[in-house]
């Protein structure tokens, strides 16, 4: 079986809201699939459909070969999942929470040590895997609980905002945990992100997510391809002759002014810079800062959307508050 | 067979969680002790009960009251898992919600019976006469008891948002079970208005505490007694099923 998810015009309505809008994807066994969006696209929500937390409004899935709704169970043996928010036992043990784990998920009684000891191993965690995880940071929670949807060798791994509230050291961690799980086990991994480089980084292929739809997906160098090209911006002390100059001499039709400089889309930004500087220099204009910016996923996005991902910093600074919260109330 | 290694390590955790919980073990001794000292040897009620003192009498009853508050407060488990996260580890297992629902009440169960116990060790340090025999058989009963009041906070949690609103509609059933059982003062005979003796009827722990009392004072209470023992723990086991169902239920819908 190469799609080891198949969704068909999967919805999930609440009253008038389209959190998730008659969504069309396949996921090939064995690949990175990112979904990429910002907080309210909908990505946690086709998560928990595909997880069977939530029952679509309408449409069906399958993961597996099993139908999300009428096969649940199957559905649930064969997935393991990271949530976006902690879920382990915080007055259990590390080796605890994973035996707990084992134990509900039907692992063999005689093969749970050596799977725990490998998790624990493969996630650097085995030193303190007899302490409390109330005692573990917030990095070593996450990676406990990467360790944990792996012990029932599950087919696809679910990571909802893997790295939501970590420091950017234990993001380069889990993204390399992610990527040796990936290899290690065989299995397909499915992953939301607000982020753009983690889904750069991680993903084959990217779904890019909006108001409960898919509008691109692709590959991400395919992805950046369908844009123009690279992205000048020049600085200038008379950008209206410079724009001129720039579109009736070089016969560049794609630039136009961005606040107090100017931005110019090219195929060949490389060898454009010198020559954009040289006809500046020419014409008497003074260039005061040039920059060559290769596209990236955030302009992908602003293509298709409109609008920028930008991660909503409230929501996560909120987080960290209710995180330290939890903390003091113990 | 995964179904009841998944029931197994439920209850498991329960009872490991309660274990660790010092705080919580110690403080159990304090409210029971308090009853029995102060109020078991303070108030002075006339007994229509000839052969048994005041301290004898509520010694049964405040093993019922700590079965009882024990086993509603549990609750707080499902609010606990569900503020920390673990909740949702356990609903995405491939795990009926029958078992899970059987692992955390007869775990939490356990828990409130080895309060029971505590209090048990209580009484014979107050001088209470009590023997092994009475204890083996003891042990049994509490967890029938505690089955249903278990079940009862397990549900309530369950349709509950926040700590507060579950620790607020606790202790509006708490205190009308506690007091309509008859754990502190008889609530029979012609003194007694009418309507005080029909809802005392109407609340299964008053038979849990009839049983209690069946067993520990055995023979002096024999001529007291609401009903034999066997009709007691009949009850108490319709009210356990009933609760057991509901709960099921409540868990079944919960997400």
């Amino acid at each position: 079986m190469t799609h080891i998810i198949e969704t068909h015009q999967l919805t999930k309505a609440y009253n008038s809201l389209k959190a998730v809008d008659k969504l069309d994807i396949t996921v090939e066994s064995g690949e990175i699939f990112g979904l990429l969006g910002p907080n309210g696209a909908g990505k946690t929500t086709t998560i928990s459909m595909l997880c069977t937390i939530l029952k679509p409004t309408s449409g069906t899935a399958t993961v597996n070969g099993f139908d999300i709704v009428k096969e649940a169970m199957q559905v649930r043996k064969s997935i393991g999942i990271v949530f976006q928010d902690p879920s382990v036992d915080d007055r259990m043990t590390g080796r605890e929470n994973l035996l707990m784990h084992a134990n509900l998920y039907g692992v063999p009684t005689s093969e749970q040590n050596n799977r725990i000891n490998n998790v624990l191993k493969l996630v650097e965690l085995e030193e303190r895997a007899d302490d409390l995880t109330r005692t573990y940071s917030g990095g070593m929670r996450r990676r406990l609980e990467l360790a944990r949807g792996l012990i029932h060798y599950p087919k696809v791994l679910f990571l909802d905002e893997p790295t939501i509230g970590l420091d950017p050291q234990t993001r380069d961690h889990v993204w390399k945990y992610v990527r040796e799980l990936k290899e290690a086990h065989d299995i397909t991994v499915v992953l939301t992100t607000h982020y753009m480089d983690e889904a750069d980084r991680l993903s084959d292929r990217i779904a890019i997510m909006d108001y409960g739809k898919i509008i691109a997906l692709d590959t991400s160098s395919k992805l950046k391809e369908t844009l123009e090209g690279d992205v000048i911006t020049v600085k200038a002390d008379n950008l209206e002759a410079l724009l001129s100059v720039i579109t009736e001499k070089m016969g560049l039709q794609k630039a136009h002014m961005v606040d107090d400089a100017l931005e110019i889309t090219v195929q060949n930004g490389k060898s454009l810079l010198p020559r954009i500087v040289d006809m500046a220099t020419q014409n008497k204009i003074y260039v005061e800062s040039i920059r060559l910016r290769e596209p990236n996923l955030e302009d992908v996005f602003l293509h298709y959307t409109g609008r920028t991902i930008r991660p909503d910093t409230t929501k996560e600074l909120h987080g960290l508050a209710e995180a330290r919260r939890r903390a003091a109330a113990r | 067979m995964t179904e009841l290694r998944g029931f197994y390590t439920l209850w498991l955790r329960e009872v490991k969680r309660y274990l660790r919980d010092r705080v919580r073990i110690v403080s159990s001794f304090v409210t029971p002790l308090l009853w029995l000292v102060i109020f078991g040897t303070g108030v002075r009620l006339s007994l229509p009960y000839p052969g048994l003192n005041y301290q004898q009498y509520i010694f049964p009853g405040i093993i019922g009251q700590t079965l009882l508050f024990t086993s509603m407060f549990m609750g707080i488990s499902v609010l606990w898992d569900r503020e920390f996260g673990f909740m949702k580890e356990i609903l995405v297992a491939p795990i009926s919600r029958t078992w899970v629902f059987l692992g955390k009440m007869i775990g939490d169960s356990t828990d409130a019976v080895i309060q029971g116990i505590i209090v048990f060790v209580l009484g014979l340090l107050l001088g209470i006469k009590l023997n092994i025999f009475t204890f083996l058989e003891l042990l049994p009963i509490m967890l029938l008891v505690t089955f249903g009041l278990v079940s009862i906070g397990l549900t309530l949690a369950s349709f509950m948002g926040s700590l507060e609103g579950f620790g607020t509609i606790q202790s509006f059933i708490n205190l009308p079970l506690f007091f309509l059982s008859g754990a502190l003062f008889p609530l029979r005979g012609a003194s007694i208005p009418n309507w005080l003796q029909i809802a005392s009827r109407l609340n299964p722990l008053t038979y849990a505490v009839d049983a209690l009392r069946n067993v520990i004072l055995g023979g002096a209470w024999t001529p007291f007694q609401i009903q034999p023992l066997w009709m007691d723990l009949g009850i108490v086991g319709l009210f356990d099923l009933i609760m057991i169902i509901i709960g099921t239920w409540a868990f079944t819908r919960m997400k």
